[in-house]
């Protein structure tokens, strides 16, 4: 990594409100939270620099974030794309054509659920029901839900995230 | 279509503000509750009231409430459980999305009763943009002086504080929802203790549904006599339906508990009926974890009377002719839908959502997944049928957590109602539907 990982002043400010929403002690809870904040900050995904830096800020042996970020889908132990697109594949979805929206994904970006392409630009990963049946299919860039997709609507957005040139990280505490 | 305590003005795209939703009667509850009553007088409304929990188990919420330890010296904790992702269930998210502050006031006047002085709400991590409304709606609740210190003068003081999860199914349990928040793998814990004695960081603490906590107003304005008047029976009140699947109509209704279920289905109000011209086949009708029952056994009862949507008509004849409303996520499937496939689908995600404590469940599920992808690409034995029903049983009932129940029982009421299909599936080698 180019950039040494370390949270700009703005952000350190946050994190002590956050450490600051539970008991004296109980600083651990903020892990999450930390997590969260530091995948968007820092590429997208989780390195071992990155988690050992959020040990730090928590005075948490390096382990106990290990154990943590591997349990989480959300987070990303492995760089990822630019944008991040996670389709539902769960039940009421699949009864809604989500398995057509997959294979469309994977051969318009010429990879499979889990892969990232060669140029860096797209993630696709696969989710289990994100509360979004009643529109199905469904699925969360970023935080932005899409929803009752076609194949049309996903090649339009896949059109506006190769010319936009944004990342879909984000920061679940910043607009 | 009956009486709307939650979302009578849920149309309004203002109501997320604090100023609308205080123009529609919001936080009145607040006012009647803390100027005028003491915490056991709002604890006896909510037992009154009949109110169950709205996450899935029913459980009665004053009596959930009665169990906190109340003369521990540790500090007592409300935590609003709001990880939905029980398949099937998108209502929580539409109520804080379009309508946060009910939950707000329900989680003030709640914390008030249970003498809690500092309240979470864990949030499924994938609602980032949830996140961000709740902390506006709190943020505006402190502003005007319901949150905080010293809330309208009352001297009660509390501390709201949103959570983000991060993508785990089983921090939807209660326990696991607890180390979650403590920063920990999502692990469910042993019971007892309880969180009622030992909840978060080891203190009393009442874990309650978003949908549950949001109606406490209403039952404190109105009264608990007045909410149990709603409803049928032992189901009091409103209930929130997430509809999906093969309907005209998908979305959110809320009901009086008793709605007919055929007119939830076919009714112009409800879900309008078939979308695809093809007949129904079968429902899911509380969240994927319930049975699943077919046509003839969801509309009408193994007695032939008319089933409701309620607690106690659902459940009617036991596992055998019935299921559970549950967390009312009512997945509906037309004839094109392949029981054998859906199964798997279901499956497959309980296995992903195991925490892999317990060998039955970590092991069992992944067995089963197994066996199901077998039956539904060709290469099903008839004897798997029989070993799959085997597992599932192995599962149920021997587990720390209900994820091992909530994995086994859609196996088994599948094969119980639909063994034909699986049957058909071996002997075809394999799947036939579209």
């Amino acid at each position: 990594m180019d950039n040494e990982v370390k949270f700009s002043a703005e952000s350190l400010e946050l994190v002590k409100s956050i450490i600051a929403r539970y008991p004296e002690g109980k600083q651990k809870s903020a892990l999450l939270p930390l997590l969260h904040i530091a995948q968007a900050e820092f590429g997208g995904w989780l390195s071992v620099e990155t988690m050992n830096y959020v040990a730090g800020l928590l005075k948490l042996e390096q382990i106990e974030v290990y154990e943590v970020a591997t349990f989480y889908t959300m987070f990303n132990l492995e760089p990822v794309g630019q944008c991040v697109i996670e389709v539902c594949q769960t039940g009421p979805c699949m009864l809604n054509g989500a398995g057509e929206i997959i294979q469309h994904i994977s051969k318009r970006l010429n990879i499979k659920p889990g892969e990232t392409t060669a140029d860096g630009k797209f993630t696709l990963k696969t989710a289990e029901c994100l509360a979004a049946c009643g529109t199905a299919p469904v699925m969360l860039v970023g935080d932005k839900y899409h929803e009752n997709l076609t194949t049309e609507k996903v090649d339009t957005l896949i059109d506006e995230w190769c010319k936009c040139g944004k990342s879909s990280h984000t920061n679940p505490y910043k607009d | 279509m009956g009486i709307k305590i939650l979302t009578e003005h849920i149309l309004n795209p203002e109501l997320h503000k604090f100023e609308v939703y205080r123009k529609t009667g919001g936080y009145a509850a607040v006012e009647k509750a803390l100027k005028t009553m003491s915490p056991d007088g709002v604890m006896e409304e909510v037992k009154k009231s009949g109110l169950r929990g709205r996450g899935g188990a029913g459980f009665p919420t004053g009596m959930k409430w009665s169990f906190l330890d109340r003369k521990s010296e540790n500090p007592h904790y409300l935590v609003c459980n709001a990880d939905e992702g029980e398949p099937g269930t998108f209502k929580d998210r539409y109520l804080m999305e379009f309508n946060p502050h009910a939950l707000i006031e329900g989680m003030i006047v709640s914390s008030y009763a249970l003498g809690v002085n500092d309240a979470y709400i864990y949030l499924r991590g994938e609602f980032f943009y949830i996140l961000r409304i709740l902390e506006r709606a709190i943020a505006e609740a402190k502003e005007k002086g319901y949150l905080g210190k010293n809330i309208l003068g009352s001297g009660y003081s509390l501390n709201l504080y949103c959570h983000p999860g991060a993508g785990a199914y089983i921090c939807g349990e209660e326990t696991a929802l607890l180390e979650s928040l403590e920063g920990k793998r999502g692990n469910p814990r042993l019971k007892p203790p309880f969180p009622a004695v030992s909840g978060l960081y080891n203190c009393p603490t009442v874990v309650n549904n978003v949908e549950t906590l949001a109606l406490v107003p209403w039952i404190i304005n109105n009264g608990g006599d007045q909410f149990s008047q709603i409803g049928v029976g032992r189901s009091t009140g409103t209930k929130l339906i997430s509809a999906s699947g093969h309907i005209k109509n998908p979305g959110i209704y809320e009901i009086e508990m008793g709605v007919p279920v055929e007119e939830f289905i076919y009714g112009d109000n409800y879900c309008g009926g078939m979308k695809n011209g093809k007949p129904l086949k079968a429902v899911i009708a509380g969240g994927s974890s319930v049975p699943i029952l077919p046509a003839n056994l969801i509309t009408t009862t193994a007695k032939g009377e008319a089933r409701l949507m309620s607690y106690e008509s659902l459940s009617d004849g036991g596992f055998e002719t019935g299921t559970m409303l549950g967390s009312g996520g009512f997945i509906v499937m037309d004839e094109g839908t392949c029981i054998v496939r859906n199964l798997y689908n279901f499956t497959r995600f309980y296995r992903h959502e195991s925490c892999g404590q317990c060998s039955p469940c970590r092991e069992g599920t992944s067995w089963m997944e197994k066996i199901l992808y077998r039956i539904e690409n060709g290469d099903g034995r008839m004897h798997d049928i029989d070993l799959l029903f085997s597992i599932q049983k192995n599962i149920e009932g021997k587990t720390i957590c209900p994820l091992g129940d909530a994995a086994a029982w859609p196996v088994a009421s599948a094969i119980r109602h639909f063994r034909a299909e699986f049957e058909e599936h071996v002997t075809r080698k394999g799947c036939w539907f579209e």
